[in-house]
């Protein structure tokens, strides 16, 4: 899915550049100010450098007078122009970063969850924000910077052209040697230094997990000291590795240093022997040749950096390219009313790469009132089945209908609006309980919040908490309990009061009693209400009409929970493994 | 921090380096070498900088002057030449230096950082966000690398360069060097002021635009969410709105932030032109010489770059500092309640051979346990004996004390009260308070609720339960947790690495795993903590079918949510609160 460019070494460079074309105009103001802060510089040391020389040959003072004026003009200009330098360079950055966070997140609504990977792992997700980030350094470290150089050479070089042309020559070669070669060889030196250094910091990444979430069954089995050494092993080999690419990293600044060195003797040279010039252009272009280097000095770590945040911009750019799972139609029907029959007609859904069917030709039916429970393992398409009703993913084959009509023919929101609920990892924003529940009906009351509480048996906790449901419930709800965040999953998904409710393992993460109390609770709240409670515990079963059991992704059994425990079969087994019959003891 | 070397840096230090940063450089390795090796270099700068000064002037006003050409100043050149080498020299000396004491120093608090979260115990670290301590051991501490080659050497360059340029200039212009003087302490004077009067107005926008910041990963994460109930569209509007919010809220904040930038680089550059002009006017009444006035204006810069090149590599240090700061408070971190002597470092305890043998007694007297922050004990005056052989469950609401009983036994947790004793086949009592945490252990085989796999193959995994047995005792071991039969199905046996944490495997296929480690350890007591929460039915026969034989013969505390682990019990006792509250008694031992 990533574009082809994506793939070369600075592609996804060139394609993050073209994204920040909507800013350009506050970019090349930042550049701007930063190209006037490093002439001043240099113009600053050039005409203190003429004035000097021209005041050695005893002119009438008002020969030096522009001079003077110059020096006092281009020092105050250098500390103005820096200031306003580096204010628009991070408002450039913060612009760019805030088109970019709207651009991600348009790309990631209809990709959400199935469409990407990273909504597997919270450390991907956390990451994926991150990237976003980087574009600011691609700002304010790389892009200003490399543009004043290159312009601040440019003027340095074409203005010794004008007075000296052959020293004119050996600056420009000086100025690409520094600005170009030098950060070039570094660049591919740090190559080949993470190469090595890569599989050291991997494995001593794996010493560290083990010692940090296995320290109880280290300590248990006698082994943390073990573990310890062999932690300060890799340690010390990644350290040992890195002392000895210091040597050659360092070499970077000194390199510059010395073609520095090298041009400047070098135009001096040439300007001490050029009969024609005017004795007072001999220190003006030395100098000019010594500070032309300034900005192109810090190019090293600039080129570096950008070759670090190459690797975010590639997964950024990934994730804006990726194609949706899921279609919408262009002209949608009207959205269905609160009447709703769901039929899965030999459903089969296979996720991109995947060498199976997640579900294999699932057929289901659900009328108004009936009440639904997928049992099985894990892995064996529960939730993918979910994610198909709820049109988040696109079945591979079979069709599923809304009160008769293929459900691709409908919007994506108006079926959410009439077929959802708990689903996997819920998630609680870092906001109020209030704000919380409202995202389910924005509309909605406090009278209205406080009836869903009361169903999902939370209204009591709500009040007694002193700041009821102006509470904050943390980062990922972090401040309340498991049981409360799922509480809150489910009073959220009531008061969005769905004709089909969607339940996937609510009591993931609870204990058993808080489970069984819970599922007790769905069972009774949703009763009249088409419901899909997936599940992996058997418990409160025979409450519902159906149920169906998903093995490997097909309908291995179906039937009432009284029907299937009867007969001999998957449901039985996984009915007595967790049920052990009293007399077999 | 008895016995480390005080850093020595005194004179720059006073001002310069906090107390973070002292700590800091006080667990550098040998740093009274580097610290030495630095001061030379920068000495060694110091003279470059005034021979190259006083070449290049020379050079420059023959230029003007006399124009004798490039062949007389041959010498001159030439030297000029050797000078920019030499500094170039002493910059990658420098660089090469602090890049070894930078991987020196993280090597050096990784170590101290593992160590104290092992004394911490991992009733500590599951308190803690693990992901976050992961990165402060790995590229957390990367961050200190600009602290040690940008801001350290530098301390060193600006405490010597500026005094040298001084002093040169006053040789050459008394009035020169007066200027430069009186200007110099005006970039630290200013730095500060700046510094403290923006610093209460800076942090308060911080903490706004952390906030909003992590609005988006918020957003993101809930995406799913959003989607379901239909919102996720209705956001966008907010995301943009928010990034728009926090560039002003950071615009706002850096508008101050810069205002010392902004001082210190016009202090600077007034400073060469208050020099140059009045040196101008005095060449120009025959009062000075070129090769003079040339001298002061190549100097007087040098003078001023150090000063501002530490201002800015001290903002480029601060995430180091930052994680710097985090790594200390690890290491300040009081011993936790948790934390019994689980692997204590002075005490080089290499795992022995476990202890078989036949089961044994094991008995609370009257033990309590509190934790911080907690209103109610964990365990509240408990007392209770396992006969030899016997099957114990204990069962309980969740936060009963369950989990706390194994702990106190693992030596995880130290009881506040109350006495714990194991009584050994052969008599030998082992008192909890007295005995050495790793005698204990041995006598002891332990399969909690979540069992880690260490990123290693399958058989060094099981290994962990007795380091030293050979390949058949593993597979004996791996049958009898009905590991092997999955175990022979993967691509290398028992030698497929695997992934971290032990990604590849099921959950049931984990706690087989562990199962195996038991088996393999064969040790007199077992502890068990719900070795089948979380797994399928399907996994959890298998689990339940080792388990029931892996307690043959021992003496067994077992941690029981479901039925299928009560059934196998000679006795159930049913905590509640830290209390034993009840319990069907199937063996003549009464209950305390």
């Amino acid at each position: 899915m990533a574009n082809r460019s994506a793939r070369t070494r600075y592609g996804p460079i060139r394609r993050m550049l073209g994204m920040l074309r909507a800013h350009l105009g506050r970019l090349v103001l930042a550049v701007s100010a930063s190209v006037v802060t490093e002439l001043a510089a240099l113009a600053l040391m050039g005409t203190a450098a003429w004035l000097l020389a021209r005041a050695a040959q005893q002119p009438p003072l008002a020969a030096l007078s522009l001079a003077i004026v110059g020096v006092r003009a281009f020092a105050t200009a250098r500390g103005v122009f820096r200031y306003g330098e580096r204010l628009a360079g991070h408002d450039a950055a913060l612009r760019a970063l805030a088109t970019l966070r709207g651009r991600v997140y348009d790309a990631l609504v209809p990709l959400a969850p199935s469409g990407l990977p990273a909504y597997r792992s919270a450390d991907l997700l956390s990451r994926m924000v991150s990237d976003v980030e980087a574009v600011q350094d691609l700002v304010v470290r790389v892009l200003v910077p490399v543009s004043t150089a290159v312009v601040v050479a440019g003027v340095a070089v074409g203005f010794t052209a004008l007075v000296l042309p052959p020293a004119a020559v050996v600056l420009a070669i000086g100025l690409a040697l520094a600005g170009v070669v030098v950060p070039l060889l570094m660049v591919s030196a740090a190559r080949r230094t993470a190469r090595r250094l890569a599989p050291a910091r991997a494995e001593l990444a794996e010493r560290h997990t083990d010692l940090l979430h296995g320290s109880a069954d280290l300590a248990a089995f006698g082994a943390t000291e073990q573990a310890l050494t062999d932690a300060e092993r890799a340690g010390e080999r990644l350290a040992r590795l890195e002392r000895g690419t210091a040597l050659t990293t360092a070499l970077g600044g000194a390199g510059s240093m010395l073609v520095q060195g090298a041009t400047t003797v070098a135009v001096t040279v040439l300007a001490l022997d050029a009969g024609s010039l005017a004795g007072v252009m001999v220190p003006v272009l030395a100098l000019v040749a010594l500070i032309s280097f300034e900005p192109v000095l810090p190019l090293v770590p600039a080129v570096q950096r950008l070759l670090e945040s190459r690797a975010s911009m590639r997964r950024v750019l990934a994730v804006l390219d990726a194609r949706p799972p899921v279609a919408e139609p262009a002209s949608p029907l009207p959205a269905p009313g609160r009447d709703v029959t769901v039929e899965l007609r030999s459903v089969s859904v296979r996720y991109p790469e995947a060498s199976r069917d997640a579900v294999d030709g699932v057929d289901l039916r659900l009328t108004p009132g009936r009440r639904v429970a997928v049992v099985g393992t894990s892995g064996s398409g529960k939730s993918t089945l979910l994610a198909c009703l709820m049109r988040f993913i696109e079945p591979s084959a079979g069709t599923v209908l809304l009160n008769g009509h293929d459900v691709r023919d409908y919007d994506g929101d108006d079926v959410r609006a009439v077929i959802t609920g708990v689903t996997q990892d819920a998630h609680l924003f870092h906001t109020t309980i209030r704000e919380n529940l409202r995202l389910a009906r924005p509309d909605a009351s406090d009278d209205d919040l406080l009836g869903a509480l009361e169903l999902a048996r939370l209204r009591d906790w709500v009040s007694s908490l002193p700041a009821g449901l102006d509470t904050e419930v943390g980062e990922g709800g972090g401040q309340v309990s498991g049981g409360q965040r799922q509480r809150l999953a489910l009073a959220r998904a009531l008061l969005a009061d769905p004709p089909v409710v969607l339940l996937d393992e609510p009591t993931e993460g609870l204990d058993p009693q808080t489970a069984d109390e819970l599922v007790a609770d769905l069972l009774a709240t949703t009763r009249g209400r088409s419901t899909v409670l997936v599940t992996h515990r058997l418990f409160g079963l025979d409450g519902v009409d159906e149920v169906v059991v998903l093995h490997a992704g097909r309908v291995v059994q179906r039937g009432t929970h009284a029907d299937l425990v009867a007969v001999a079969g998957p449901y039985q087994d996984l009915w007595w493994a967790s049920h052990p019959a009293p007399a077999s003891k | 921090m008895v016995g480390v070397p005080r850093p020595c840096g005194r004179p720059i230090g006073g001002v310069l380096l906090n107390q973070l940063a002292r700590r800091l450089l006080a667990s550098l390795p040998a740093y009274r070498v580097i610290a030495l090796a630095f001061t030379v270099l920068a000495v060694a700068g110091a003279v470059a900088i005034l021979v190259q000064a006083e070449l290049l002037a020379r050079a420059l006003a023959d230029g003007v002057l006399s124009r004798s050409g490039a062949e007389a100043l041959a010498g001159t050149l030439a030297l000029l030449a050797g000078v920019f080498a030499v500094r170039a020299g002493l910059s990658w000396a420098q660089q090469a230096l602090a890049q070894r004491a930078a991987a020196s120093i993280k090597a050096s608090l990784r170590r101290r950082l593992l160590r104290r979260t092992q004394e911490l115990g991992p009733g500590w670290l599951t308190g803690q966000h693990s992901g976050a301590l992961t990165t402060t051991l790995g590229r957390g501490l990367d961050a200190l690398e600009p602290y040690f080659t940008g801001y350290f050497p530098q301390l060193f360059v600006a405490a010597v360069v500026p005094l040298a340029v001084l002093v040169r200039l006053a040789v050459a212009d008394l009035a020169s060097a007066v200027i430069v003087l009186v200007t110099l302490p005006l970039i630290p004077i200013f730095g500060i002021l700046v510094g403290l009067s923006t610093k209460r107005a800076t942090e308060r926008q911080w903490r706004s635009l952390e906030r909003l910041g992590g609005h988006f990963l918020d957003l993101v994460a809930g995406l799913p969410t959003l989607r379901a109930f239909g919102r996720a569209r209705a956001q966008a509007v907010a995301v943009r709105r928010t990034a728009d919010e926090h560039r002003v809220a950071t615009m706002g904040t850096l508008r101050i932030a810069f205002l010392s930038a902004l001082v210190l680089e016009l202090v600077a550059t007034l400073s060469v032109a208050l020099v140059a002009v009045p040196v101008g006017l005095r060449t120009l009444d025959g009062g000075m010489d070129l090769e003079t006035a040339l001298l002061v204006l190549l100097l007087a810069p040098e003078a001023y770059l150090p000063l501002r090149a530490l201002g800015s590599q001290f903002h480029a240090s601060t995430e180091g500092l930052a994680v710097a700061s985090r790594a200390f408070a690890v290491l300040d971190e009081p011993d936790a309640h948790g934390a019994a002597d689980s692997g204590r470092p002075e005490r080089a305890v290499v795992a022995r051979a476990h202890e078989a043998g036949a089961p044994c007694v094991v008995r609370f007297e009257g033990v309590s346990v509190r934790y911080p922050r907690r209103d109610e004990p964990a365990l509240d005056d408990l007392s209770l004996t396992v006969a030899p052989g016997e099957r114990v469950a204990l069962v309980g609401p969740s936060g009963a004390g369950k989990s706390t009983l194994l702990n106190v036994l693992l030596g995880l947790v130290v009881a506040d009260a109350g006495r714990v004793t194991l009584t050994k086949a052969d008599g030998a009592e082992l008192d909890l308070d007295t005995v050495d945490v790793q005698e204990l252990r041995r006598q002891l085989a332990w399969v909690p609720q979540r069992p880690h796999l260490f990123a290693r193959t399958v058989a060094e995994n099981i290994r962990l339960g007795r380091p030293d047995a050979g390949d058949d005792d593993v597979v004996r071991a791996a049958r009898l947790a009905h590991a092997d039969e999955f175990v022979t199905d993967l691509p290398r046996g028992y030698d497929t690495p695997l992934g971290e944490r032990g990604a590849g495997l099921s959950a049931g296929q984990r706690q087989r795993i562990a199962l195996a480690r038991a088996f393999l350890r064969d040790a007199p007591l077992l502890l068990l903590d719900e070795p089948t929460a979380g797994l399928d039915a399907g996994s959890e026969a298998a689990v339940v079918d080792a388990t029931s034989r892996l307690m043959a013969g021992r003496t067994v505390l077992v941690v029981a949510h479901r039925p299928a682990m009560v059934a196998d019990a000679d006795r159930v006792v049913r905590l509640e609160h830290g209390r034993i509250v009840g319990g069907s008694d199937r063996t003549a031992l009464g209950v305390g």
